[in-house]
C-alpha cells in the first residue's frame, strides 16, 4: 500500500511515445518510469507500437532501450519493421537500442519449476551498461504460458514487477489477448491490476474492411481519452487519430478568400470561398458536382497554388478528358506539377487508412487546396461507424493547415433517408453546402444551383440555372412564373419572348417620340407666326398713337394762333 | 555410452530463490546416484555474474547445462521430475 502512495505522487510525469496522436490522447505518453500493459490480438500491432515507442525514445528523446522478444527471433523482429525507416540496425549498433532473445530454445527441456530471476539479472547488467531508460517485453505471455501453474505465474508477474519498479525502467510489456469481454487480461493474469496503464489495441473486420482501434483503458493518476481512436499503421508506424478539440481552437481566421471557379458563383458568395474553410457539394447523380469541383482546381492552379485532387470515381485521366469538355483543362496543370491527381481507386482500405494517406500526399504536395470527389465514397459498407469521424478530423486538419477543402457528396435518390442522415452529420461541419439538383420539365433535365449555407459570408437566396458548355461552367438566372420556375428551353423561350416584347415597347416608344416630336414643331411653328403677328400689331399700334398726337397737336397750335389773331388785349392782361 | 565418460554441468542459478537451491540439490542427487565419480559441477549464480548469463543465452533460472558429452542440451527448471532429466541426459533410470 506504501509503494501506491509514492507512486501517485509521480505518476503525473510522463514518458513520451514520439507516437503521433497517443502522446495526446494519453497526454503526454506512457506512465515515467512506470509500467503499461499493451494488449492486443494477433497482428494488432503490438509489436510495431512497442518497438517504435523504444526507436523514438533512442532517437528523439536520447532514451536508450531494451527489447525483450520472446516470440521472435530479434533478427526477424528487426528485418520485418525496416520498412518503418527507424534505423533500428544503426540503433542496435550504437548502443542505444538492445534486443534480446528470449525465446525457448526449442531443444530446451523442462524439468520443474524455473523463475525469471536470471533474465532479469541479466537485463539489469545490461540496462545498466547502456544506460536504457525504456525496456519492452514482447509476448510475455509466452513465457508465462511455460510456466507449471498459476501460483507460479503469480510469483513470476510478481518477481517482474518488483523488478520493473525498482528498476526505475518506463515498461511497456505486449500481451495478446483472444476474443474481448472477461477473458481478455487472461493470460496475463492480474498483471494489468497492478500496473499503471493499459492499453488495448483492437483490430475488427467489419464487412470486410479492416478496422484497427486503440482504447486506453486505465491510467493511473491522469486523465485520458477513455473512447477508441482508430489509429493506421503508415509508412512511419503507427498513427493514431486523435479527436479534433485540442487543435481547432488554435486555428488562425483569415478573411482571404478564392475563387469557386465560377464567377456568378464568387458573386453569389460575395466573393467566393474563404481560405481554408471546408465546402461541400452535394448533389444527385449527375448533377454536375465533379464539375464544379473541376472548376475550383482549375481556378487555383491559375492562381499557382498547390492543388490536390482526389478521384474515387474513375481514373485521373478520364476525370481531365471528361472536365475538357466543359471547358476546363487541367492537363496543363498535371503537366507542370501544380495539380496532383490521384484516383482513390487504386488505395484500398479503410476510411481511417484513406484519410491518412490523403493526408500524406497532400503534405508531400505541399496542398493549399484539397478537391475529394467524393466524401461519400468513405460512407461504403463497414465504414458506417468510422466515416463520420474521420471526415470531422479531415475538415479540421485541412483548417489547421491552411488548406481550401472542396467535397463533394452524392446523394442517392434511392436510399434517401440514410444517405441524408449522413450528409446532414457532414455539412453541419462544412463551411459552406452548395446543392446541385435537377428540375424535370417540359421533357427537360436542368441543373440547378442554390447555397444552403454559407458561414460568414453573405450568399444569394436564389436559385441559379447550372449551364455546362465547351466554353465552361456558368450560371443563369431562373425564371419563376407564376410560382413556378423555368429552366433550360423554357427559360430560352421566355428569355426569347421577353426580348421580342423589349423590342416592342422600344420601338412603340421611339414611334410616340417621333410623333411628339412633329407635334412640337408644329406648335413652335405656330407660336413664331402668331409672335410675328403681334410684333405687327404692336407696330400698327404705334404708329396709329403717333398720328392722333400729331394731328391733336395741329389743332392745339391752330387755335392759339387764331386767338392771338383776334385780341391783343388779352395778352397785356395775361401780363398783369 | 562408454561408463568412464565424465558428465560437465554447468548450472546457472539465481542465489536467493527457491527453485536455484532445488535444482543444486537435485543435481547433486542425481550425480551421486547416476554418475558416482565422473562429474563437474560449475555453478554460475547470474546476479554475480550477468554477462556471463548474457552469453550463455540464460533466459530462465534455473537452466542446466549439459556441455559434455556431446551432444550439449539444456534443461530448464527444478530437476524434480527426474525420468525428464534423466531422458535429456541420455542415462538410463536406475530402480531404486
Amino acid at each position: 500500500m506504501k509503494a501506491s502512495v509514492n507512486r501517485s505522487t509521480a505518476a503525473t510525469k510522463k514518458t513520451p511515445s514520439g507516437i503521433a496522436g497517443f502522446d495526446e490522447l494519453t497526454g503526454g505518453g506512457l506512465p515515467h518510469r512506470r509500467s503499461t500493459v499493451l494488449s492486443g490480438g494477433p497482428g494488432s500491432g503490438k509489436t510495431i507500437f512497442a518497438l517504435q515507442f523504444l526507436a523514438n525514445g533512442a532517437r528523439k528523446f536520447k532514451q536508450p532501450g531494451i527489447f525483450v522478444a520472446f516470440e521472435e527471433a530479434p533478427t526477424r523482429v528487426v528485418g520485418n519493421l525496416q520498412g518503418f525507416g527507424w534505423n533500428l540496425v544503426q540503433l542496435q549498433a550504437q548502443k542505444k537500442l538492445f534486443l534480446l532473445d528470449a525465446q525457448a530454445a526449442p531443444n530446451l527441456v523442462q524439468a520443474g519449476d524455473f523463475d525469471l530471476a536470471g533474465m532479469l539479472a541479466v537485463l539489469g547488467g545490461q540496462a545498466r551498461a547502456m544506460g536504457a531508460r525504456r525496456i519492452v517485453f514482447d509476448a510475455l505471455d509466452i513465457v508465462l504460458s511455460m510456466l507449471p501453474d498459476a501460483a507460479a505465474r503469480r510469483r513470476e508477474l510478481r518477481r517482474l514487477h518488483d523488478w520493473l519498479l525498482a528498476s526505475g525502467l518506463t515498461a511497456l510489456l505486449t500481451a495478446k489477448i483472444g476474443g474481448d469481454g472477461a477473458q481478455e487480461m487472461q493470460p496475463l493474469g492480474f498483471m494489468p491490476f497492478m500496473v499503471d496503464c493499459v492499453v488495448i489495441l483492437n483490430h475488427r473486420v467489419v464487412l470486410g474492411v479492416s478496422q484497427r482501434n486503440l482504447r486506453v483503458q486505465k491510467y493511473r493518476g491522469s486523465g485520458f481519452d477513455e473512447n477508441e481512436a482508430p489509429f493506421v499503421i503508415g509508412k512511419d508506424g503507427f498513427d493514431v487519430a486523435i479527436p479534433h478539440a485540442s487543435t481547432r481552437s488554435s486555428v488562425p481566421v483569415g478573411l482571404e478568400r478564392v475563387s469557386s471557379g465560377v464567377a456568378r458563383l464568387d458573386t453569389m458568395l460575395d466573393g467566393g470561398y474563404y481560405r481554408a474553410a471546408s465546402v461541400l457539394i452535394t448533389g444527385l447523380p449527375g448533377t454536375a458536382k465533379t464539375t464544379l469541383s473541376g472548376a475550383f482546381a482549375e481556378a487555383a492552379c491559375g492562381r499557382g497554388e498547390s492543388t490536390v485532387f482526389v478521384s474515387f470515381d474513375s481514373d485521373g485521366a478520364e476525370v481531365i478528358r471528361n472536365l475538357t469538355s466543359v471547358g476546363i483543362r487541367l492537363q496543363r496543370y498535371v503537366k507542370s506539377g501544380c495539380l496532383k491527381l490521384i484516383s482513390a481507386r487504386t488505395l484500398s482500405g479503410s476510411a481511417e487508412t484513406l484519410l491518412v494517406r490523403i493526408k500524406s500526399i497532400a503534405l508531400e504536395h505541399r496542398a493549399r487546396c484539397l478537391v475529394i470527389d467524393p466524401i461519400s465514397a468513405l460512407f461504403t459498407a463497414g465504414n458506417e461507424l468510422t466515416a463520420h469521424g474521420v471526415v470531422d478530423r479531415l475538415i479540421d486538419w485541412s483548417k489547421s493547415d491552411g488548406i481550401t477543402l472542396v467535397c463533394t457528396s452524392l446523394i442517392d435518390e434511392t436510399t434517401n433517408g440514410k444517405t441524408e442522415r449522413t450528409q446532414l452529420q457532414v455539412s453541419t461541419l462544412a463551411d459552406t453546402w452548395i446543392h446541385l439538383n435537377y428540375l424535370v420539365q417540359a421533357g427537360e433535365r436542368n441543373r440547378g444551383l442554390s447555397i444552403i449555407k454559407s458561414r460568414g459570408t453573405l450568399h444569394s437566396n436564389q436559385v441559379r440555372e447550372l449551364v455546362l458548355s465547351a466554353s465552361g461552367v456558368t450560371l443563369a438566372d431562373i425564371y419563376t412564373a407564376g410560382g413556378e420556375v423555368l429552366m433550360g428551353t423554357l427559360r430560352w423561350e421566355k428569355e426569347s419572348a421577353e426580348r421580342v416584347a423589349q423590342e416592342l415597347t422600344e420601338v412603340q416608344s421611339r414611334l410616340r417620340r417621333v410623333r411628339l416630336d412633329a407635334e412640337e414643331a408644329e406648335l413652335e411653328v405656330r407660336l413664331k407666326s402668331l409672335q410675328t403677328e403681334l410684333a405687327a400689331k404692336h407696330v400698327e399700334k404705334a404708329l396709329l398713337a403717333r398720328t392722333t398726337a400729331s394731328r391733336q397737336g395741329r389743332i392745339t397750335k391752330g387755335r392759339r394762333q387764331l386767338r392771338e389773331l383776334r385780341g391783343g388785349d388779352l395778352l397785356r392782361r395775361e401780363r398783369r | 555410452m562408454s561408463a568412464r565418460e565424465v558428465f560437465k554441468f554447468r548450472l546457472y542459478t539465481a542465489d536467493g530463490t527457491e527453485n536455484s537451491s532445488l535444482a543444486l540439490a537435485n543435481l547433486s542427487a542425481l550425480c551421486r546416484l547416476h554418475l558416482p565419480g565422473r562429474h563437474e559441477i560449475e555453478v554460475v549464480d547470474v546476479f554475480r555474474d550477468p554477462s556471463r548469463a548474457l552469453a550463455d543465452r540464460i533466459r530462465m533460472t534455473p537452466t542446466l547445462i549439459k556441455l559434455a558429452p556431446a551432444p550439449v542440451c539444456r534443461i530448464v527448471g527444478t530437476l524434480s521430475q527426474k525420468e525428464r532429466v534423466l531422458l535429456a541426459l541420455g542415462l538410463e533410470p536406475i530402480a531404486a
